[in-house]
């Protein structure tokens, strides 16, 4: 006998509504199984994440505050990707965008916010949109990989944070502590009410609309689904792929830059070495599970920044961190699992059959588009 | 559209468990319970920093039967910490403890939003009507774990695995250095930083990097006993930090200095309780109890462990600080002059290594 995979093409609509339910339920066995083994009660578990991400307006509002560099961040990697471009290079556009609002907000303390505000955001976005180009000339000239590049510019972004809050930056009123002095007022993104939600939400919605027309009536927009369809037919109609890959990594990047340009206005205030837990990365994550659709990317943040939010409220049950965060892979492992083996058909077959190889053979072509 | 059908699918599923959550979510604390909440920046099981603090809170819940406490740990010093404090104050905490030092802003916002919580923030500089600072003079037992180090060292070179070149960080290994030089002016002291607080991997490169320059000791300012058991490993001898951290490496630890934070939580927790509760900026030493040195490991000779049990003795009784002038830089300038004792303010604020320190700090 021998495990077949058959590519479902195209995969059936009673599958794409069955799958992420089957995903969660299988998520949930695996990690009633593990917690049981803990000795913890899993009902109450999920029950405490559930609550503490979603279940009341305060939860809800804190699962958005995380949700909002997600949502920046998980567009610019979507974008990206629409044109088969892998940017994981987030993390490090989010700080230098943070980096650009900041080095304004410091540079003008006593500008009103109608001035400062707006100058950060350019800042911060043409921050991060050079910190991509930074990899994606490379790309489009002499065809070095950006998957290798936006990673490690990711660590040479941190590092120009470290060495900025540490020296040339560094508070003398923080009594050599590595933060920058605070932002005035008027730099500060305004909150909405009494929660954390802040104008990042905005930002996010209408990047989301604007990248959705985008691409469905710009000549750009047509461009960059027919180079990620296939970069020959591209070619052959003439479309410059080179102009294609600087513009969207510009935008990409830029995308990362606004979330980095928010985070720190609004929920920093200041220059840290400490910003991110990560989101640049976790955006990686959250465009997949969104299938690079804008909306889908904004929707798969909330939920994602649920998980994040839940999950400390499972500490106060008494499961410790770290099987908060296995509980939290787990739970992707499944949706991502679900996801992927969605689109084949899994049999088994006498070895020695005809159709035993069937499955196996041209099919990395047809996946590279997802 | 699929896809968003699906999406609302999910978010469906997850509603219908938040309603089942909603049946058991009550309040938090038993009643005529003292909640008192704990928020962390490592693992309680770091065997160091983290580990040490919640070594405090079980005290309290030894001492004072009335408390009732909740911590949560891993939180980033990010949005989510902020996020994290308000929990347990909208749990009911009573008095909130924050123990890393990049909480500070979080700490005052929340401070701000809960007039009728207390927060006291570990190591940070900003208070409030509601919110004091605490911390210890970790560099005392320092300077004494350096008189050990500076004892014991044949090669003359001592290894410093270090976080951040925060003041915290060079005041200790300036006590350090002291310590390790009044008895044996030919030692030097090796600084390498991780720039993390706790990545065992890290800390143990660190580590053998200190090693394999000639360090025949290695000390350490971070929050897990890697960089003990990387000494272990090539048979040299380790100072630790935060916790006894014998078990790790018993034949390697001299000794180490250690935090007692317990005694602390309690007084202030009865304080909060009693309402005499003040605001304040705590920085007590070993006279106070809540900094100390760990037990000598086996391979200490006598007369050294005198020697050490002498000078803490006059530390706690006031008799002798560890930054008594003269005191040169690592340059080779007189900093402080004879007899002069270095100010609290410019303890808080340290930027230079003194002399004997190899290293660099940005500027």
């Amino acid at each position: 006998m021998k495990l077949v995979f058959e590519k479902r093409d195209p995969v059936p609509m009673s599958y794409r509504v069955v799958s992420p339910v089957l995903a969660v339920l299988l998520a949930f066995l695996l990690g009633t199984v593990f917690l049981t083994a803990s000795g913890f009660s899993p009902m109450k578990v999920y029950a405490a994440m559930f609550s503490g991400a979603f279940g009341d307006w305060y939860g809800i509002s804190e699962t958005i505050v995380t949700a909002i560099p997600l949502m920046l961040c998980g567009l610019a990697v979507a974008l990206s990707a629409k044109m088969l471009l892998w940017n994981v290079g987030a993390e490090g556009q989010f700080h230098m965008g943070a980096w650009g609002a900041a080095a304004v907000a410091l540079s003008m303390p006593d500008a009103p916010a109608w001035q400062v505000l707006p100058l950060m955001v350019l800042a911060g976005v043409a921050a991060g949109a050079a910190w991509a180009l930074l990899a994606a000339v490379p790309r489009a000239f002499v065809g070095v990989s950006e998957t290798i590049t936006t990673l490690m510019l990711n660590y040479v972004a941190i590092y120009w944070i470290e060495y900025l809050v540490h020296g040339p930056w560094r508070d003398p009123k923080s009594l050599n502590f590595p933060l920058s002095a605070p932002f005035s007022d008027a730099a500060r993104l305004p909150m909405f009410g009494y929660t954390r939600i802040h104008w990042g939400l905005i930002f996010a919605i209408v990047a989301a609309i604007a990248i959705d027309l985008a691409l469905g009536r710009t000549k750009w927009g047509y461009e960059v689904k027919i180079i990620g369809e296939s970069p020959r037919a591209a070619r052959y109609a003439g479309m410059s792929i080179e102009r294609n890959i600087i513009i969207t990594m510009a935008i990409s990047g830029a995308l990362a830059g606004l979330a980095g340009m928010a985070e720190v206005s609004a929920i920093a205030g200041r220059m840290t070495r400490q910003l991110s837990p990560g989101y640049g990365y976790s955006a990686i994550i959250v465009a997949w599970l969104g299938k690079l659709n804008p909306y889908g990317v904004l929707l798969v943040s909330i939920l994602f920044g649920g998980l994040l939010v839940g999950g400390y409220s499972a500490q106060f049950l008494g499961v410790s961190a770290a099987s908060v965060n296995m509980l939290q892979g787990l739970m992707l492992f499944c949706v991502l699992a679900t996801e992927a083996l969605g689109r084949y058909k899994v049999r088994l077959v006498p070895t020695g059959a005809k159709g035993a190889s069937q499955g196996g053979h041209g099919e990395g072509e047809a996946e590279a588009n997802g | 559209m699929s896809r968003s059908k699906k999406i609302l699918l999910v978010v469906a599923v997850l509603l219908a468990l938040v309603g089942a959550a909603r049946l058991n979510s009550q309040s938090y604390a038993a009643e005529d319970k003292f909640l008192v909440g704990w928020i962390y920046i490592g693992h309680v099981g770091d065997a160091g920093w983290t580990y040490a603090h919640d070594l405090g809170r079980q005290y309290v819940e030894q001492q004072l039967p009335w408390v009732e406490s909740i911590y949560v740990e891993a939180v980033p010093e990010t949005s989510d910490a902020e996020r994290m404090m308000t929990e347990l104050a909208r749990k009911g905490c009573k008095i909130i403890f924050a123990t890393s030092f990049g909480y500070m802003d979080y700490v005052q916002n929340v401070a701000r939003r809960f007039p009728n919580v207390l927060f006291e923030h570990c190591s940070g500089f900003k208070t409030a009507d509601n919110a004091a600072t605490y911390f210890g003079r970790i560099y005392e037992p320092r300077y004494l774990s350096g008189i050990v180090a500076g004892s014991m060292t044949k090669s003359n070179v001592i290894g410093y695995v270090a976080a951040f070149p925060i003041p915290e960080v060079v005041r200790g290994i300036n006590a350090f250095t002291l310590g390790v030089r009044s008895v044996n002016p030919n030692a030097k002291v090796k600084v390498v930083w991780t720039n993390t607080w706790y990545d065992p991997a890290t800390e143990k490169e660190a580590a053998k990097a200190a090693l394999d320059a000639g360090a025949d000791v290695i000390a350490q300012h971070q929050d897990t006993p890697a960089p003990m058991q990387a000494a272990a490993e090539r048979g040299k001898l380790g100072v630790s930090y935060n916790s006894v951290m014998t078990q790790f490496a018993p034949d390697t630890i001299v000794t180490g200095p250690i935090w007692n934070w317990g005694p602390y939580y309690v007084e202030r927790i009865k304080a909060a309780k009693e309402g005499t509760w003040k605001t304040g900026d705590y920085w007590g030493g070993m006279a106070d109890g809540i900094v100390d040195l760990a037990p000598f490991g086996p391979m200490v000779p006598e007369n050294v462990k005198k020697l050490v049990e002498a000078k803490k003795a006059d530390i706690v009784a006031g008799k002798f600080h560890p930054f008594t002038g003269p005191i040169n830089d690592n340059t080779g300038k007189l900093r402080v002059p004879e007899g002069t004792i270095m100010t609290d303010a410019e303890l808080l604020s340290f930027d230079w290594f003194v002399e004997g320190v190899e290293g660099t700090l940005p500027n």
